[in-house]
């Protein structure tokens, strides 16, 4: 008895804390306990029926723990009760397995209706092609030259605890998506390597990432704003360090961000050519290029250049950064075939990678003394 | 085979005329006695479970609060991965294969397993197994990393070089489960007591003859996967290489179609025990026996049509996503009549409730509520939003730790009477069955609600808004992990004979062959058949 | 036992049947890799397309249907050619015959054997993507500095889904020097 008590409270206040709680919370404003209806039609259908499910499961479990609870209430040895021999009824049988199966098509026609409507493949107004890569993202415009990566901005310091943490901690990113509100985007997902899955839960898309292949997926926001996700695939080491930050702007505005954008493409370009000719010195290169090593290569290679033993290979000391000059250059600008080294081509500037490749020449006691200028890199991203 | 069953022969015969028990590691290493291997792998499954639970211990202290504090990302993403594998093929298989042994012979009035040599065998290869992928863990690069489901190229061209000790331990692991379902098999097919038909057998005996058949089905399939990630890595083959004209995605519909089945092979054996325990206290035939039996095979069959639903979001055709969400809806209707049964077999009882029933209630609500996350994961467009976040963490857990591991330990109380011939420490025994009750809820129980908020399964560092809740669920861990030790102390006793004697029925409304020898049961039981009404 | 030779008689016949379960079901693992692609020609997973020359038939061509269809290009890690479609984007008549072209260079001072593998999206649409002459049915050599422009023949067939107006094909081109190498010296000692 009094251990039934015990029981039957325990799980009935679990019953009815949380939902209260969950309440309580929401009306402070907080949507950690739920699902965000978010700020697409299709996202807000998704939500409906996620409600309606839920609703229809605990509607279930109620009246089958009730039945049960009563049970162990009413038939309990120690209120004297006699137990009956009753152990078969097809009737009863045939009722708990139809009545359940209706209710299941009720639920699987709503469910299809947003299905289908998810699956629209019409022509979208504008795509982005999302790239994948351990562990950053890159978005290419379709319809322009614009595209560019998009990494973690935390700061390792925030992450190690040293910093206090910001309000958006792991869930910002240094070059967010942006895209127009009111216009069908699509999102083409392809990987460079391992599967991701890109996720934003406000537009109610999760589509792995596959290397080789693509997949799609559409959007339709209708408010302006800032909307953050993760990668949902379990991807290697930094997985859980790989947000997606999508920023939602009027047409008007989102034409004006993409000028913008495309003119800082054209200056890069002539920066690029400006710094093409000129020959950096040693200091200039060690320090431009300890900067780049520790925003790009020491996730891996570590900050003193010696690697993961058995993941990632050890710089200090190895026969690439000690000989093999055009290799180095090669695995800088193109990655390797087979490993988690990316193509770097894209990612950095001739400069850069040529600050990088003489930093890591030269750092942790490679005492190369070899100077790597813009112009060397060039030559071999181009050909002959 | 001819000459392995010819020494069997001549070992039975030995020990019929002898009935002497060897002593020592000797026993244990060499023999082929039902109950002795039940109880090794019963042992074998606890300690698996403390060591999978030790690695679940450290990954709740680092989601303890937001940063990284105690271990980096790397060697979390191997906890993860390792937890997950020991939990599925150290601790609730070989627990479940334990129960078999010890069971099975004793309810079908059988003496001993139909192959005791390959018996031995199937539980020894089991220690190398794990002591090769525990070792991977201190190589150069540590141990897999890639998630107890491996998805290629994670596991192949990005993997470490643990890989291939990983492939191996899986290769032994999946050889000794098969061992041990041939062996079931061929025990409940031949050997049951003259009389005990088909639809007289207890459904333990049941539900672990479906189970059987499942493993012989898709454990060769997982051995044939794990072989080509091999190959892929080490040998040039192109399976899951789209540069070689292969596809990562065909890696995982090879991978799930092993892992539905799977997935239902750590349920079925504890529907068959949950099917023991409520008649015994409920005083009360269980009802619809026969419809038990039929939601059985049909959930087995089922399961081999809705393995797709772990993918909806790799990219389906609309068609595709449409039949394994209906498929898989479908399954909630057998699983449906069983807890159905099983509240009818409590109606009208007289119903007492000892701790093996305090655990098989809380099994059937708590089952039942991963079960019904379940059917909400089986709604793709809802699923494109709770795949891989801690909604399907909260969910599977609820399935396997309150529903397979409950219900191991309702059994391993239900029967422990008659396997030491002591009644276990009832204080203890409460102690045990309500830390865990209340702690296993604030662990798994906030998980909905994290993963619905948006955060994702397998990080190692989450976003601010999640820090509340996970600081509960890992307290609700580190109190659900220590209650375990109370379990330990408690068999410990039991084990050394401390307790009060118990009866050969030891429970009021016992049913079955294994009640009617005495408490403890004897090294050799049933060497004449009984006979079966 | 008076029966115990008969029952391990019986014991045996059962296990070699359940063993040639087990090992039947470990050939059908590996039998899921071929119905896998029969699988996907049927239901078009994952968008993949012939990998062998379709011969052109002269059907019926559907004039009052236009099928946009976009190419898209990518290399992946360790390959530095430049890799890029002439035609972005096409539109065309379901039945009728047509050729793009993609540009590659190898840049680098090394000779590479290049594969690209095609992906189409929507997958539906792999079904009716027929192509008559492909680079990606073969490996494409190029020298150090060399550069090409390789075709790619193709027709959408009529039976196309009314409701398919849009799709896209991306070829990825991967680095496959190295295992191209191996066959080659496989083939060399093959013919000595």
């Amino acid at each position: 008895m009094n251990l039934l008590t015990k029981m039957f409270v325990t799980i009935v206040t679990m019953f009815i804390t949380l939902p209260t709680l969950a309440q309580s919370l929401e009306s402070e404003g907080r949507s950690d306990l739920n699902l965000r209806s978010g700020v697409t039609d299709i996202s807000s259908q998704v939500y409906d029926l996620h409600m309606l499910m839920f609703m229809v499961c605990v509607g279930i479990a109620v009246v089958v723990f009730g039945v049960m609870f009563i049970s162990m209430f009413l038939h309990r040895k120690s209120r004297g009760a006699k137990p009956a021999n009753f152990h078969e009824s097809v009737k009863v049988e045939i009722a708990w397995t139809v009545v359940p199966f209706i209710i299941l098509i009720l639920m699987a026609f709503p469910a299809a209706k947003t299905l289908i409507a998810m699956e629209d493949t019409s022509e979208a107004d504008m795509t982005v092609l999302v790239t994948g890569s351990q562990w950053k993202w890159h978005y290419k415009y379709m319809d322009s030259d614009v595209e560019f990566y998009s990494t973690l901005a935390t700061q390792q310091e925030q992450i190690r605890n040293k910093f206090a943490k910001g309000e958006n901690y792991l869930l910002e990113v240094d070059r967010p998506l942006v895209i127009p509100t009111g216009q069908k985007v699509r999102f083409l997902i392809t990987s460079d390597d391992v599967i991701h899955s890109w996720w934003v839960p406000d537009f109610a898309i999760k589509k792995d990432a596959n290397p080789g292949f693509i997949n799609e997926a559409w959007t339709n926001v209708n408010e302006p704003g800032v909307y953050r996700g993760q990668c949902a695939e379990l991807c290697g080491k930094d997985h859980g360090f790989m947000p997606i930050v999508v920023i939602a702007k009027t047409p008007q505005e989102y034409e004006e961000w993409k000028a913008e954008k495309i003119a800082a493409i054209e200056t890069a370009k002539a920066e690029e050519n400006r710094l093409l000719a000129m020959n950096m010195s040693m200091d200039d290169l060690m320090t431009s290029g300890q900067k780049v090593y520790l925003a790009k290569c020491a996730a891996c290679h570590m900050p003193n250049g010696e690697g993961l033993p058995g993941v990632f290979p050890a710089i200090k000391g190895s026969a690439v950064a000690l000989k093999d000059r055009t290799g180095h250059i090669d695995i800088l600008l193109n990655g390797r075939t087979g490993t988690a080294m990316q193509a770097f081509s894209k990612q950095l500037t001739l400069s850069e990678i040529a600050a990088v490749i003489t930093y890591q020449r030269n750092a942790w006691g490679n005492n190369t003394g070899d100077i790597v200028q813009a112009s060397e890199v060039h030559t071999y991203a181009n050909g002959k | 085979m001819s000459t392995a069953t010819d020494t069997l022969h001549h070992d039975e015969h030995d020990e019929h005329h002898h009935h002497h028990i060897p002593k020592g590691i000797k026993r244990w290493l060499l023999t082929t006695n039902h109950k002795d291997i039940g109880t090794l792998y019963l042992w074998f499954s606890f300690i698996m479970f403390l060591t999978g639970g030790a690695m679940a211990m450290i990954i709740r202290a680092e989601l303890f609060q937001p940063g990284l504090q105690i271990v980096d990302p790397n060697f979390f993403n191997q906890m993860t991965t390792v937890h997950g594998l020991i939990m599925v093929f150290g601790a609730v298989m070989p627990a479940f294969t334990g129960l078999a042994n010890w069971l099975i012979p004793m309810m079908i009035g059988a003496p001993d397993m139909a192959l005791p040599r390959m018996n031995n065998w199937s539980f020894w290869i089991l220690p190398f197994a794990f002591l090769i992928l525990l070792s991977s863990l201190f190589l150069e690069g540590g141990g897999p990393a890639f998630g107890w489901t491996f998805y290629a190229p994670l596991s192949t061209t990005y993997s470490s070089d643990s890989t291939a000790l990983f492939v191996f331990s899986v290769h032994i692991m999946g050889i000794s489960s098969i061992m041990g379902a041939i062996n079931v098999i061929v025990t409940i097919w031949n050997m049951r007591a003259p009389g005990m038909t088909w639809m007289k057998m207890p459904m333990f005996v049941w539900t672990w003859l479906i189970t059987a058949f499942l493993l012989i089905a898709v454990m060769p399939v997982l051995a044939g996967v794990v072989t080509m990630v091999l190959t892929d890595k080490y040998f040039g083959t192109s399976f899951f290489n789209a540069a070689g004209g292969g596809d990562p995605v065909m890696f995982q519909h090879i991978f799930w179609f092993f892992g539905h089945p799977e997935v239902y092979i750590m349920i079925l054996p504890a529907f068959g025990i949950i099917s023991h325990i409520i008649p015994t206290f409920a005083r009360k035939p269980l009802f619809g026996y026969a419809s038990m039996v039929y939601a059985t095979a049909s959930i087995a069959l089922l399961s081999f049509i809705v393995w797709a639903h772990h993918m909806f979001t790799t990219g389906m055709p609309v068609a595709a996503e449409m039949f394994f969400m209906f498929a898989t809806m479908l399954i909630s209707v057998p699983t449906g009549v069983k807890v159905f049964n099983w509240v009818a077999t409590m109606w009208r009882g007289s119903m007492t409730f000892e701790v093996p029933m305090l655990f098989a209630i809380a099994f059937v609500v708590l089952f039942t509520i991963g079960g019904l996350s379940g059917l909400m994961l089986a709604i793709t467009p809802v699923d494109f939003q709770y795949h891989d976040t801690y909604f399907v963490v909260a969910h599977f857990h609820y399935v396997l730790v309150t529903g397979a591991i409950f219900s191991i330990m309702a059994a391993a109380y239900y029967w422990l009477p008659k396997w030491t011939g002591v009644m276990y420490d009832n204080t203890l025994a409460k102690w045990h069955f309500w830390a865990s009750l209340v702690s296993v809820n604030v662990l798994f129980f906030p998980m909905h609600f994290v993963g619905l908020a948006g955060m994702p399964r397998r990080i190692p560092d989450y976003a601010l808004q999640f820090a509340d809740f996970n600081k509960w669920i890992s307290i609700g861990g580190f109190a659900f992990g220590l209650s375990q030790l109370i379990f330990l102390a408690l068999l410990i006793k039991a084990c050394r004979k401390k307790g009060e004697p118990a009866s050969a029925q030891v429970w009021e409304g016992a049913e079955g062959l294994e009640w009617e020898i005495p408490s403890p049961a004897p090294y050799h039981t049933f060497e004449t058949p009984p006979i079966i009404k | 036992m008076m029966n115990q030779s008969t029952s391990s008689n019986q014991n045996n016949k059962l296990v070699v049947k359940l063993v040639v379960i087990v090992f039947g079901m470990f050939t059908f693992g590996f039998a899921l890799v071929p119905l896998y692609d029969v699988f996907c020609d049927i239901t078009g997973i994952n968008g993949k397309t012939n990998e062998t020359a379709i011969v052109y038939e002269a059907t019926d061509i559907d004039r009052s249907r236009l099928v946009t269809i976009e190419f898209i290009t990518k290399t992946t890690t360790g390959m530095p050619w430049a890799f890029e479609a002439k035609t972005k984007r096409i539109q065309v008549h379901p039945g009728e015959l047509n050729q793009v072209e993609f540009y590659v260079k190898n840049p680098a001072f090394r000779d590479i054997v290049g594969q690209a593998i095609p992906s189409v999206s929507p997958g539906t649409a792999a079904l009716y993507l027929n192509k008559t002459e492909c680079f990606c049915f073969n490996n494409q050599p190029l020298l150090a500095g060399e550069d090409a422009l390789m075709p790619m023949q193709f027709y959408v067939d009529p039976q196309i889904p009314e409701d398919v107006t849009y799709f896209t094909v991306q070829y990825t081109l991967y680095d496959v020097t190295a295992a191209a190498q191996k066959v080659a010296e496989a083939q060399a000692q093959a013919s000595e």
